[in-house]
């Protein structure tokens, strides 16, 4: 494996009481692409949620590193300006915030420096045509009234203008059209060309999938990583769904 | 984490409150009698009816009874605010010629700034006098007069004066009304002649400045057919420990098919009661633009009201009021149609944190003569923590059934989603929640115009900074 970016070791979380992981390992290394599969509910999400650190959910055991740091003693901005992004699955609407002052103060803290405003636009419009994005809805409140689809695209035009060394993407491909697909996986291609970033991508199709290179996949039953392999494992259960492995958990 | 641990009484306001030693010539006695009236009748110079006037409102005053409902204002001792203080300076109509001391304040408050910004016209208010008072050239040249109201009453516009000062609102409309009527010093007179459009705001600044002084600062706007205006009023007091009484008066003539934006931000010390009246009429195809920003004080009772007189005079309201610990801001707007076709959109958002409450009250009413007329509101409250209130009373007096009106309430927190999906994009926690009622305030800011929109912003983030840690 290259360097090492990300490790979790061990770990359990809990929401509201409830233990939903339940001892997960995984290592990510710089410039891989790791897939999480796995039956609704079985807590993929949770897991992304744990990474971020979102106080919904408890770290009741184990160990995540970041970098070679201890992620869990940092506030979500801390994780975040380290260099860790996850897409929301449902990304949430702040009225009266425009997309653009939102992106350009989330930059502004990734990188440390006052954004140059002029390059910084440019910059945004570009990766909002790669995204298929009327550039009208820079000017737009964040989230406010986008459909579903122009949420997820506005999650990866975030993520290309934040250049995060790690980023998690949520069910980022679900409820979109086959075009839309096509535009988002265009925009996660965009961001696999920096081979210094990592990407875990959680998602039920394999179509996001069959156009980026997959390094590792992980199934998820039932809070526990219960099989690994690389990219074929997606079209097996792309063919034969998770019955196999849910005794497994 | 690091936190910007800051209390907004005792650190962010020394921004606004600083205050000069008093060096004041002339100050007259606590508790108000006839011949205090009298005295600041002969001090002033004020025409026969004028002197009239004061006793005459004094004598309602002193018969009329205390305001009985919203918050409680018991902790105003009328008998210990010293209702005139004058600074040591006469009118002004260079900024170089100002006393220093006072040119230092206002230079703090940032008004010099906002005059290069290219505003019409600076008329600031130091204590009840007004020190400072600037017409652009190309302004006056339109015929527009904009004046301290003392000297209007004796010029070729006292006739005007006479016949608009305190019709709107009469010394009987209320206590404070009244005590306006018998003590009112300072303020703005301006008139937009027929046809005539004002391209840039005029401005004025309020302040107060001695320990236990009131203001009375009476502001008469007449804005003739066809002619457009918009007119700023800002506001900021030193903190005190003595109770502050705010007691101005606003009254605002709009003719027919003319056009007047008023625009306020109001940030007064947090010990000050602020009981301010504010009255608008607009005639046939009048538009009346209310924009308010309603921060600071301990009480406020805030309800600009606009009588819609003429067939299609239309009104807008867009404010917000921002109440933090200590504070009952009590604030809306009320509106009378009174003709065909006229119509009313309000928007009023409020604020609470730290026990702070702000309540939204407001009077719709629609005579028999509203036959074709409009009403529509909209109210969001956003609530910062469990411990601070927000009320709306919204009050409807409808006497025509070929009227439309509307009203919808809502009451919202920052959700603990919002602000983790902020910073997860590596905002601070304070930052996403500043930003999240910045957000909140957005349809209020954008409507004022560009400085007064940023200081209205770094208002909500030194309140907010407050509620930190
Ligand atoms: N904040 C929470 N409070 C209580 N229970 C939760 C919370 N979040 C998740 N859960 C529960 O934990 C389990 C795992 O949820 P999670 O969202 O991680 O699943 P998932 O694998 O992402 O599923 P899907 O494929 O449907 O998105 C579910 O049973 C869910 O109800
Ligand atoms: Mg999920």
């Amino acid at each position: 494996m290259s360097e090492e970016l990300l490790k979790i070791e061990d770990l359990s979380v809990s929401a509201d009481e409830k233990s939903i992981l339940r001892g997960v390992d995984l290592a990510v290394g710089r410039g891989e692409t790791h897939v999480i599969l796995g039956p609704n509910g079985a807590g993929k999400s949770t897991l992304g949620n744990a990474i971020m650190g979102s106080p919904a959910y408890t770290v009741t055991g184990g160990r995540i590193t970041f970098l070679g740091g201890d992620l869990l003693e940092k506030a979500v901005n801390e994780r975040a300006r380290d260099g860790i992004f996850m897409s929301f699955q449902n990304p949430l609407e702040v009225p009266g915030l425009s997309l653009t002052n939102f992106i350009r103060s989330a930059v502004e803290m990734r990188t440390g420096q006052k954004v140059r405003f002029f390059p910084f636009r440019k910059e945004l419009l570009r990766a909002m045509e790669l995204l298929d994005m009327d550039p009208s809805y820079a000017d737009r409140d964040l989230n406010v009234g986008f459909s579903g689809g122009e949420k997820k695209k506005a999650e990866i035009l975030q993520l290309l203008m934040l250049k995060p060394s790690l980023a998690i993407l949520d069910e980022t491909d679900s409820g979109l059209d086959v075009d839309a697909v096509r535009t988002v996986s265009r925009g996660v291609r965009e961001f696999q060309k920096d081979r210094e970033s990592a990407l875990i991508i959680i998602t039920h199709n394999a179509g996001i999938l069959s156009s980026l290179h997959v390094d590792r996949v992980h199934i998820l039953v039932d809070g526990r990583i219960v099989a690994e392999g690389d990219g074929s494992l997606v079209d097996e259960i792309s063919r034969n769904g998770f019955a196999a492995y849910e005794n497994k958990a | 984490m690091e936190k910007e641990k800051t209390y907004v009484e005792d650190v962010d306001r020394e921004l606004y409150d600083f205050r000069n030693a008093e060096k004041d010539v002339w100050k007259v006695g606590e508790g108000l009698t006839p011949a205090i009236v009298e005295t600041i009748s002969r001090e002033k110079n004020d025409p026969e009816w004028m002197r009239a006037f004061r006793l005459k409102s004094l004598d309602i005053y002193n018969r009329t009874e205390m305001v009985d409902w919203g918050p409680d204002i018991e902790g105003l001792d009328m008998d210990n605010i010293v209702t005139y203080v004058r600074p040591n300076t006469k009118m002004n109509v260079d900024w170089a010629d100002v006393p220093e001391e006072i040119r230092d304040t206002f230079e703090r408050l940032g008004i010099p700034q906002a005059e290069r910004a290219s505003l019409a016209g600076v008329g600031a208010q130091y204590d009840s006098e007004l020190v400072y008072h600037n017409v652009r050239e190309e302004v006056a040249a339109m015929g527009v007069v904009y004046t301290d109201l003392e000297s209007a009453m004796h010029g070729p516009y006292g006739d005007m004066i006479h016949d608009h000062f305190m019709k709107l609102v009469p010394p009987t409309d209320h206590k404070f009304a009244a005590l306006h009527g018998a003590v009112w010093s300072g303020g703005s007179f301006v008139y937009v002649p027929p046809g005539v459009t004002v391209e840039i705001p005029l401005q004025s600044y309020f302040r107060l400045n001695a320990p236990g002084a009131g203001q009375f600062e009476h502001t008469l706007i007449i804005v003739d057919e066809g002619a457009n205006l918009h007119f700023i009023e800002g506001c900021s007091a030193p903190k005190y420990n003595v109770a502050n009484l705010h007691a101005g008066c606003v009254e605002l003539y709009v003719a027919k098919n003319a056009k007047l934006r008023y625009s306020t931000i109001e940030n007064w010390s947090k010990n000050m009661y602020n009981l301010n009246t504010k009255r608008a009429r607009i005639e046939e195809g009048g538009v009346m633009e209310w924009v308010s920003g309603s921060f600071g004080s301990h009480v406020s009772y805030l309800y600009p009201m606009t009588l819609l007189t003429g067939e299609g005079a239309r009104m807008t309201y867009t404010g917000i009021t921002f109440a933090g610990a200590g504070q009952n801001l009590d604030t809306g707007m009320k509106v009378v149609h009174s003709a065909p076709k006229t119509s009313s959109a309000i928007t009023a958002k409020s604020i609470s944190k730290d026990g702070g409450i702000s309540t939204y009250r407001s009077a719709v009413v629609m005579t028999e003569k509203a036959a074709g007329s409009k009403s529509s509101a909209s109210c969001e409250s956003l609530m910062l923590d469990d411990i601070s209130r927000s009320d709306t009373i919204p009050a409807m007096d409808i006497r025509t059934s070929q009227a439309d009106v509307g009203h919808e309430a809502k009451i919202g927190r920052i959700s603990d989603d919002a602000i983790f999906y902020l910073m997860s994009r590596g905002i601070p926690e304070a930052d996403a929640r500043a930003m999240i009622v910045s957000g909140f305030a957005d349809s209020v800011s954008k409507e004022l115009p560009l400085e007064y929109a940023v200081e209205m912003n770094n208002l909500i983030r030194l309140e907010m900074k407050g509620s930190i840690g």
